[in-house]
């Protein structure tokens, strides 16, 4: 791994399956330490809000959305928004994560109004994934590069790395085949880091994936990450199977033994890419997914980030997950593996 | 790697004992990766790649206990709205279940109830023997033992040769908590003193049955008193060999009277991790996947445990506390688990005799 020369994807493969646990940690913790050498690992108090569950996408990983005649089909209304953010904003929050399905009808004004609904809070607006801003331009007949202008210009302050899942079209096509493919999503990554805004990339493993293709997504977030520096966190995190149509799928039984979606397979997972991301700062644990327990142990993995207190959280819970942390919590344990609690109230961005 | 544990490396590898200083010394540090690796080549050179596993079932047949311990949310008085006994019937039932689903071993432990006559007892092990022969029942904590003997106005050797008569094939480690009496005066004044659970132990190892041994930690205790705990048990196991297997037991806030977080998942690796290097005598370490959670027990596979419980079934002493986890891990789940962790998954039976092992691709 050391002396500059980019790993095969072969060689990342056997990485993951095959290093020592402890090798990989020491190796991960080490590039950490580089990067963060006085020990803080940063949080911040957010709330993600989903302005709707309506989705024309229809992922088989997913738990959370809907059709538009279902019976539990919504549209937040801008009252129940305003009120959700000044809760928020009551709760010492300072960042709102806004992400929603791909709503049949949505375009680039509906957004803006919801950015601007947002943003009448002195609150941050992290915000739609490139997948939203994909169906936005479609629906709008605009370009990428407008769309993303329009949201800045009406308050959007960062991006969130969602709908990412495996930057492989291969696995895409099994898991999202209505979704946007890898070079679709960074497009729009690279194109909202050109016009100034920082975002995240997400990786969602443990689903059909071979480790080829984490290998594949890790080297394509790298190689986006020299040419625009704008992605300010990395987050990996597992499939959650439950109330998916993926979960049903034969085929998934069988990779889902094979694969990574597990805590051992997560702490393997969360040292390779901080072994293969040394450009960019953070990499962030998932305690939405992994609990808290584990995921203070990714602190020795890698991570030098805790997320989010996520005062509401609605997708992973969708899939019957209901893992739970205070602010008071997080700070406890970060301070009880020995490091130093850092609140930030922007980028690395959440989610 | 600090100068402390880099004496205690040299130490486990060579195959040393560790001294307390050594084990204080590994509660109190963060390099969890060094801990963790010390004590997987520990548990490894023990146990190689196996985790054991058991089909079992939990049965607590009464809440109904005299004492009031401060970190129990299980107990309840007499007369109090979920104050429960169950009747033979409804033992039985439960036993009927495990042994349909080729449960090995019934796990029963409940409270100390005030009226029930050591006699009932001594019925419910000849009733569920009779019926289950192949049934191994590990039943009644060191405390519970303790209690027949008063209740029954007995001598201990008598209480548990009765017991064994009736059934009864190995003892629990349950009610160990922790034994510094200053420690143990705070959080459960009424259990008996730590030097009885060992005279217990010792008696019933004496009379050839084997137990598990616990220690609740995550309360008020310090890391000494822990430390305290572990050489008071290593003490005892190097004159009977009788422990099996150590169990640190997580400490579960809720609904009880102590004002505590729930514990990390560091202070839970630890508390494995220095189990198995500080405790050589000792074959077994073992993550109960319901005080942990799956996760935490899966990961613990490398920090020196080799054992995550079983099927479990029904649990309510933990449950009544706040835990997370669910009731039950079924048979495929628990290999799964074990082998995505790279270990090779083994259902034993209460003894650790070999009951079926999981070659690839069978879970």
């Amino acid at each position: 791994m050391a002396g500059g020369a980019v790993p095969t994807e072969g060689e990342i493969a056997r990485l993951l399956r095959e290093a020592p646990l402890f090798e990989l940690g020491r190796a991960a913790d080490a590039v950490r330490r580089s990067l963060h050498p006085d020990g803080a690992v940063t949080y911040i108090v957010d709330r993600n809000i989903n302005y709707t569950n309506i989705c024309v996408c229809g992922c088989s990983f997913c738990a959370f959305y809907r059709d538009r005649s279902a019976p539990d089909a919504y549209m937040l209304s801008e009252e129940s928004l305003s009120k959700k953010i000044e809760e928020t904003l009551s709760l010492g929050g300072t960042q709102v994560l806004l992400q929603g399905g791909l709503h049949p009808d949505w375009g680039i004004g509906e957004a803006e109004r919801l950015v601007r609904a947002v943003k009448r809070h002195p609150i941050r607006l992290h915000g739609f994934s490139p997948p939203e801003v994909w169906h936005f331009a479609n629906r709008s007949g605009l370009t990428i590069r407008e769309v993303i202008a329009r949201l800045i210009a009406a308050g959007l302050d960062s991006i969130p790395g969602g709908g990412a899942e495996i930057l492989d079209d291969e696995v895409r096509a099994r898991i999202s085949p209505r979704k946007i493919g890898w070079e679709q999503w960074a497009a729009v990554m690279r194109e909202a880091h050109r016009q100034g805004l920082r975002t995240s990339a997400t990786m969602m493993f443990g689903s059909v994936e071979a480790p080829e293709s984490i290998a594949r997504h890790l080297l394509r977030v790298r190689a986006l990450q020299d040419d625009t520096g704008g992605f300010s966190s990395f987050i990996p995190w597992t499939f959650q199977p439950g109330n998916t149509a993926l979960s049903g799928d034969p085929g998934f039984g069988k990779s889902a033994a094979a694969g990574f979606g597990h805590a051992v397979g997560y702490l393997r997972v969360l040292a390779v890419s901080r072994l293969l991301l040394p450009n960019v700062r953070t990499v962030q644990v998932s305690w939405v997914t992994m609990g808290a327990k584990v995921a203070q142990l990714g602190l020795f993995f890698g991570a030098n980030d805790f997320g989010s207190t996520m005062i509401e959280e609605n997708v992973v819970a969708s899939a019957g997950v209901a893992f739970r942390m205070s602010e008071e919590e997080i700070v406890a344990t970060i301070r009880d593996a020995g490091f130093r609690p850092s609140k930030r109230e922007g980028p690395p961005c959440s989610t | 790697m600090e100068a402390a544990l880099r004496t205690i490396r040299d130490k486990v590898f060579a195959g040393d004992r560790l001294s307390e200083e050594d084990a204080l010394a590994l509660f109190r540090t963060r390099d969890i990766l060094s801990v963790g690796e010390m004590a997987d080549f520990a548990n490894r050179r023990k146990n190689g790649d196996q985790v054991y596993f058991i089909v079992n079932r939990h049965i607590n047949p009464t809440n109904i206990c005299v004492n009031r311990c401060q970190f129990c949310a299980f107990s309840k008085a007499k007369g109090e709205p979920l104050a429960y006994t169950m009747t033979m019937e409804e033992v039985l039932r439960r036993a009927e279940e495990a042994s349909f689903q080729k449960a090995t071993e019934l796990h029963i432990v409940g409270g100390l109830h005030p009226d029930l006559p050591f006699d009932f007892y001594l019925l419910l092990l000849r009733t569920l023997r009779e019926r289950f022969p192949a049934m191994h029942i590990q039943a009644f904590t060191a405390v519970e033992i303790d209690y027949f003997s008063r209740i029954a106005g007995l001598a201990l050797d008598e209480v548990i040769l009765r017991l064994k008569e009736a059934g009864l094939g190995s003892l629990p480690g349950g009610g160990a908590e922790i034994f510094a009496p200053e420690i143990r005066n705070r959080i459960c004044p009424e259990k008996i003193s730590g030097d009885r659970w060992l005279e217990v132990m010792e008696a019933v190892h004496a009379a050839g049955l084997r137990s598990n041994a616990t220690m609740l930690y995550g309360h008020v205790e310090t890391l000494e008193s822990r430390v305290d705990h572990m050489r008071r048990l290593r003490e005892l196991q190097d004159r009977t060999g009788g422990f099996q297997s150590f169990i640190p037991l997580a400490f579960h806030p809720k609904n009880t009277q102590i004002a505590k977080g729930y514990t990390t998942g560091l202070e839970d690796l630890l508390s494995l991790a220095v189990g198995r290097l500080y405790l050589d005598n000792f074959a077994h370490i073992k993550s109960f996947w319901i005080m942990v959670g799956p996760k935490l027990a899966q990961v613990s596979l490398h920090f020196g445990v080799d054992d995550i419980d079983g099927t479990v079934v029904e649990e309510h002493i933990t449950h009544a506390a706040g835990a997370q986890a669910g009731q039950e891990m079924t048979v495929s789940e628990l290999v799964t688990t074990i082998r995505q962790a790279g270990r090779a998954p083994v259902e034993r039976d209460t003894l650790y005799n070999v009951v079926r092992e999981w070659p690839e691709g069978r879970a």
